[in-house]
């Protein structure tokens, strides 16, 4: 599957300018609220006709200024999961349903709406009217819904944007699942890095219009130039780990290329593949082993680059086996430490830091 | 309990507002899906047209009939060539009805439209259906009950419209004699006062009915768009 995307759109105070592609997997279109993510969504299923530009799903054109072509909505077969589920109210979660798979294709074997329903724990809703149900079960069923209906690509924009904090961490396994299926490419639009980390393989990250940068999300998280776009507080890298056990003191310990870390989070199978989101601020640099410190998490690392940016902190790389781990310390520490690319030294993580929501399920390909 | 006359102005009455709401109910619901849904230059004159006959004396539309519908009006000449005649019929009562309950119609209408999200029409286009498909089963199912509504108000003004319908096709018993024609003949002669009475409690309580029950229709549109 490949999605090409170059379009340009004038917007109420900026302009649009994108430019990008998107394979398989799941491809997170990151940026805060009016950098365009909802609007690039709009105009790939069709809701939205771009200025000019062109966009191709699998080499046939979607839409192009130049010669125009703009394919209707309806005849895209893309599936949209909005960020407020708009399930129709006059039909129950049934009638739902078979709305989706009403307008699937017939050639091809037919989704099997059982497992559908099974993978996204919907079963038991199948006769409530859509006003009963909670706002995760709505996404669940919108999720659902769009796949009944064979969509080539399926867009979510801002599923979670809707639900409070313990819900969203409800759904986030289902999204795993419904990504680990791999049945269909996801265009996931979201502010919410979080979220990003837990289930894309790839991203695009998006200010006031623009592509500031396109690239795998392991990658771009630990990318010590992307903190400031990131956001200095959201920033941090994607680890990928395997559980190897739990500790007699409750914690999970996950080995990862560079060493072991141990971190709270319980009802992980040993063996599991996790891909686990450490947040700059939570990582600590020490140019000696320490000693007598409560920390659990003390690995050694080598300095891979710095950046530093209009603030008072620096955003540091960390290779740490093959992986790579960002740190975020102020300007003072680093010049102390003479914090230089290649120059050993440790990285500590306080084991509380890391928030159960920040453990994901790995994804395909390992990431 | 009702006389013939009685009966004749009554099953007149039924079958001219029946027919009026039946022909006036597609149209109706493509001006309240304009007004709702589209903006375009003439809106607001249309809107306007629409309710010209709720504030123009009924007599004056009456009268705007026989000229337009008359046989020797614009479109009656060419409607008597193919036999079509509606002047002092009462397929031209059922006309003037429609034409008077026609902005009810199109206010009900409009607003349970108005109370349906586009979004739920852009989600219809998303999994797979194209306008008329999302129109036919997402939007017209929620607007069901508006519909009926304004097919029930519809209704309840044919069978009390007089003014118009006097004007246009006159009086005749039997022909075009309704239910508020009837009312108003009984009147004028002397001794039927009691048939005049019983006309009017008949009347009282079609229309009550209908508007109690119009209001019960559109609570319903804000309970099926909740999803309840």
């Amino acid at each position: 599957m490949t999605l090409t995307v170059d379009i340009r759109h004038a917007f109420q105070g900026f302009d649009l300018n994108a430019t990008f592609e998107a394979g398989v997997g799941v491809t997170a279109l990151f940026g805060p609220s009016g950098a365009g993510k909802s609007t690039i969504a709009a105009a790939i299923s069709g809701l939205l006709t771009p200025d000019v530009g062109r966009i191709t799903l699998n080499d046939e054109v979607l839409f192009d200024s130049a010669t125009g072509v703009s394919v209707p909505v309806h005849r895209r077969r893309i599936g949209v999961v909005f960020q407020d589920g708009r399930l129709f109210p006059h039909l129950d979660v049934a009638g739902n349903l078979a709305f989706g798979a009403r307008y699937a294709p017939d050639e091809g074997p037919a989704p099997d709406a059982n497992a559908i329903a099974r993978m996204l724990g919907i079963e038991a809703l199948m006769t409530r009217r859509t006003g009963t149900l909670s706002g995760g079960e709505k996404q669940r069923v919108a999720i659902a819904r769009a796949l009944l209906m064979r969509p080539r690509l399926l867009i979510m924009d801002e599923p979670l944007a809707a639900l409070d904090g313990p819900r969203k961490d409800d759904i986030l396994p289902y999204l795993e699942r419904l990504r680990d299926a791999g049945g269909v490419p996801i265009i996931y639009v979201s502010h919410a890095l979080a979220e990003i980390a837990r289930l894309a393989n790839q991203m695009v990250v998006l200010r006031a219009g623009h592509v500031m940068r396109v690239g795998d999300v392991t990658e771009v998280l630990s990318d010590p130039s992307m903190v400031p776009l990131i956001g200095v507080r959201e920033a941090g890298a994607v680890l990928h780990a395997r559980v190897a056990g739990v500790d007699a003191g409750g914690l999970t310990r996950l080995t990862i290329s560079g060493g072991t870390l141990r971190v709270p989070g319980a009802g992980m199978a040993e063996g599991q593949a996790v891909r686990i989101r450490i947040l700059a601020q939570d990582v600590l640099i020490a140019l000696e082993h320490p000693r007598g410190m409560s920390s659990r998490n003390i690995l050694p690392a080598v300095v891979e680059g710095l950046h530093r940016g209009d603030g008072p902190g620096v955003a540091v790389a960390l290779r740490l086996g093959d992986d790579r781990l960002l740190a975020r310390i102020t300007a003072d520490a680093a010049d102390e430490l003479a914090l230089r690319p290649g120059l050993s030294c440790f990285a500590i993580l306080k084991a509380t830091a890391v928030a159960r929501a920040d453990i994901g399920i790995a994804g395909l390909a390992g990431g | 309990m009702l006389e013939p006359a009685e009966w004749a102005a009554l099953l007149l009455s039924l079958k001219v507002s029946s027919v009026a709401v039946i022909c006036a109910l597609p149209p109706a619901i493509a001006v309240a899906w304009l007004l709702a849904r589209r903006r375009f230059w003439g809106h607001g004159a249309l809107s306007a047209l629409v309710h010209l006959p709720l504030v123009l004396p009924p007599v004056v539309t009456g009268y705007l009939l026989l000229l337009t519908f008359g046989r020797n009006g614009a479109v009656g000449s060419f409607l008597a060539e193919m036999g079509i005649v509606l002047a002092f019929r009462w397929t031209g009562a059922a006309l003037a009805a429609g034409i008077m309950g026609f902005p009810l119609m199109v206010r009900a209408i409009r607003l349970s439209i108005e109370a349906v999200d586009p979004k739920l029409e852009e989600a219809a286009a998303t999994l797979g259906a194209g306008r008329w498909a999302g129109f036919c089963r997402v939007t017209l199912p929620l607007i069901a009950p508006g519909i009926l509504a304004g097919a029930v108000l519809g209704f309840a003004k044919a069978m009390g419209e007089f003014g118009a319908t006097i004007t246009f096709v006159a009086n005749i018993p039997g022909q075009t004699q309704t239910l508020p024609s009837a009312i108003y003949a009984f009147l004028q002669v002397p001794g039927g006062d009691a048939s005049a009475l019983r006309l009017v409690v008949l009347a009282t309580v079609v229309a009550l009915g209908a508007v109690l029950i119009s209001e019960w229709l559109a609570r319903k549109v804000a309970a099926r768009v909740g999803g309840i």
